[in-house]
């Protein structure tokens, strides 16, 4: 098998200790040393009162830390976890530990490649990827994310959350409505941190042959959900709570555009003969409610927002020149001269930006990184559009909103499709 | 003292008459050489302008502003430049290399160093076109990093970024072309020398106070209110 030659001889050795099993649990880490104990106890947790029959191993795909993040994960005893939980195994938990950071990927993407290769190579029937920075981790969310595939024969359940009404705004408003207008099928969380899958849809990306591009591996989560909708595996949405970070992470804004929107982007050009023939979103099946938003006060300063948005307009100009056309470089620019109390990116050109952006990225108009960095400005401009629509929302109204934006990106499909063919 | 006179013209003459004759197949050569030169460089302006093409170097040359900076001389796209550029040394080539085997004293000192010459120039070319691509490059990408780190004055960055490459590089292609060594690195380290201590001067005397809140703002308020006024993106 080719994936064997990136993993150490050392983790196949432990591979090789660790036999067949059913269900493997991945968690990528980096430096994660305060976060980890207790999700390690969690994912115990969680096998034990929902997989004490099947045979389950925690590989840890670590990036090279030097917290001891490494050392927390194989001291992790499930004797501990059983005592308080008055549980007990039927088999043999293995917990084991990888570094990646020796590889010549040295990003998620190669996390997310071991994790694959780990639960091939391990014939698991399915897998369950886990996120260190999730604070609220439940031991119910293995079965939520497991079930399905074990059960129902699905390929893959991506969650679904409780979020207030103004986190995860890149997703409400670019990757669900996009790739929903794009690949047909109503994924709310395209970029998901917890995600189960099954060996097959495992085994089959892996064997896309684009790991050693940097670039690609960026934004192997998003890949992956959507070579699931291209290659029409079954797949299943599950709520699973609140969505809470253990760090907010407002000032990522790039880096979360490079590991999303750059990785959906990307996929537009290979996946054009799947996307150009959708007419129509569907929905995937759902355990649970699709969404739930919360409401509670949040401190935002709206004004950074928008001035980021007008002076992003005004020095960018150059570089938008190369990116989008004249008239919405115009509009763009109107905006970023209005007072605040008049301020409003509407959905229509949003969605005409996102889409000449998308365009560009297929041509190259620019470096592909710098496309997606000029993005930034422009989606705190829509930002602080959303905030302001959805100030005194409820949660129906909100979900109304985000519910027209989508229906402005199935809207303006042909207009991307022009666009393409013009490239 | 007659037939002396026309003796002397006519052997003046024959020996015009045979320097000539000695010198037709040489001209007559020199010709040949022009024309299949002006055949061969017509060939291999074809073939450039078709490669360009190919490799789309019109959208690398927009990315390195060359293109911007021929528009503003109402010249021709950058694969036309090249090719029509390439196709006129390659037939002076051929017609200096004519100019040559015709012997002319003087001339063929010029000429083989307007071979040694070629490919420096070439070379300095090359350097010119990478260096301005490297400068747009890296000026874009300072300006859009300051640009969403919200760093005052993203354009002054991004310019300053773009000049100091530009310089560099044509240092390089004096260098190169071995026009003014001593001039060009002495200029070259003035200029940087004095744009960086322009630049500590005034953001260390000047700025002290825009530089402190910069600072600490960044640094140390920043972090904090970053952390609780954004939110996240995913």
């Amino acid at each position: 098998m080719p994936e064997e030659s990136f993993l150490t001889d050392d983790f196949l050795r432990q591979l090789m200790n660790v036999g067949e099993v059913d269900i493997v649990v991945g968690l990528p880490t980096h430096n994660n040393a305060k976060t980890v104990g207790p999700i390690i106890q969690t994912i115990q947790s969680g096998i034990l009162r929902g997989f004490p029959r099947e045979r389950a191993v925690i590989i840890n795909a670590d990036g090279g830390s030097r917290d001891g993040t490494t050392d927390l994960v194989r001291g992790g005893s499930i004797g501990d976890v059983g005592a308080k939980s008055n549980l007990n195994a039927l088999r043999t938990l293995h917990s084991i530990s990888t570094d990646y950071s020796d590889s010549s990927d040295d990003s998620n993407g190669a996390a997310f490649r071991t994790i694959l290769a780990a639960a091939d190579l391990l014939r698991a029937k399915a897998c369950v990827v886990m996120s260190p920075e999730s604070a609220n981790i439940e031991p119910e969310w293995l079965s939520k994310l497991l079930r399905p595939i074990l059960n129902d024969g699905y390929d893959l359940v991506t969650p679904t959350y409780r979020r207030h009404k103004f986190e995860g705004l890149l997703v409400t408003n670019l990757l669900y409505p996009m790739t929903r207008a794009l690949y047909g099928v109503k994924i709310r969380e395209v970029f998901s941190s917890e995600f189960g899958f099954s060996c097959g849809l495992g085994s089959k990306f892996l064997e896309q042959n684009v790991w050693d591009d940097g670039a690609y591996s960026a934004g192997a989560e998003v890949r992956f959900t959507l070579a699931a909708i291209t290659g029409k595996y079954r797949m299943y949405q599950t709520f699973l709570g609140d969505k809470m970070h253990v760090e907010r992470r407002g000032a990522e804004l790039v880096p979360a555009l490079r590991q999303t929107v750059g990785a959906l982007f990307s996929s537009l050009g290979p996946d054009y003969p799947v996307w150009s023939a959708v007419s129509d979103s569907t929905s995937a099946p759902t355990n649970g409610a699709d969404h739930q938003v919360l409401l509670d006060p949040l401190r935002v300063n709206r004004k950074r927002l928008r001035e980021m948005f007008s002076t992003g307009i005004m020095e960018l100009e150059s570089v938008f020149q190369a990116i989008l056309s004249p008239e919405t470089i115009v509009e763009l620019r109107q905006i970023a001269g209005m007072s605040e109390d008049k301020f409003r990116l509407p959905a229509e050109l949003w969605v005409k930006t996102v889409y000449e952006f998308a365009a560009s990225y297929q041509r190259s108009a620019i470096n592909r990184d710098h496309i997606i960095q000029a993005l930034a400005p422009i989606f705190r401009g829509r930002v602080y559009t959303f905030l302001m629509e959805n100030l005194h929302a409820s949660a129906e109204e909100v979900e109304n909103n985000i519910e027209a934006l989508c229906l402005e990106f199935e809207r303006m499909r042909p207009y991307l499709l022009q666009l393409w063919k013009s490239i | 003292m007659r037939e002396m006179i026309i003796g002397e013209l006519s052997t003046a003459f024959h020996e015009m008459v045979r320097g000539f004759a000695h010198f037709l197949p040489s001209l007559i050569v020199m010709l040949i050489i022009a024309l299949i030169g002006w055949l061969i460089a017509m060939v291999v302006k074809v073939i450039l302008r078709s490669i360009l093409r190919l490799i789309k170097f019109d959208k690398l040359s927009q990315n390195a502003g060359t293109s911007q900076l021929l528009a503003k001389a109402a010249l021709p796209p950058a694969t036309e430049v090249l090719s029509r550029f390439v196709f006129w040394v390659t037939w002076l080539g051929f017609f200096l290399l004519g100019v040559y085997l015709l012997g002319i004293f003087g001339l063929q000192n010029q000429i083989a160093r307007f071979f040694v010459f070629l490919p420096r120039m070439f070379v300095a070319m090359f350097i010119m076109f990478f260096g301005l691509l490297a400068a747009s490059f890296f000026a874009r990408a300072a300006l859009l990093a300051a640009v969403n780190a919200n760093v005052p004055s993203p354009g002054l960055l991004s310019t300053a970024v773009r000049v100091v490459i530009i310089v560099f590089t044509t240092s390089m292609v004096f260098e190169e072309l071995g026009l003014a060594e001593q001039t060009m690195v002495l200029a070259f380290g003035i200029a940087f020398g004095a744009l960086m201590f322009g630049l500590a001067i005034a953001f260390g005397i000047g700025g002290r106070d825009l530089a402190r809140h910069f600072l600490e703002k960044r640094f140390v308020h920043g972090k904090r209110e970053d952390n609780n006024d954004e939110l996240s993106p995913l």
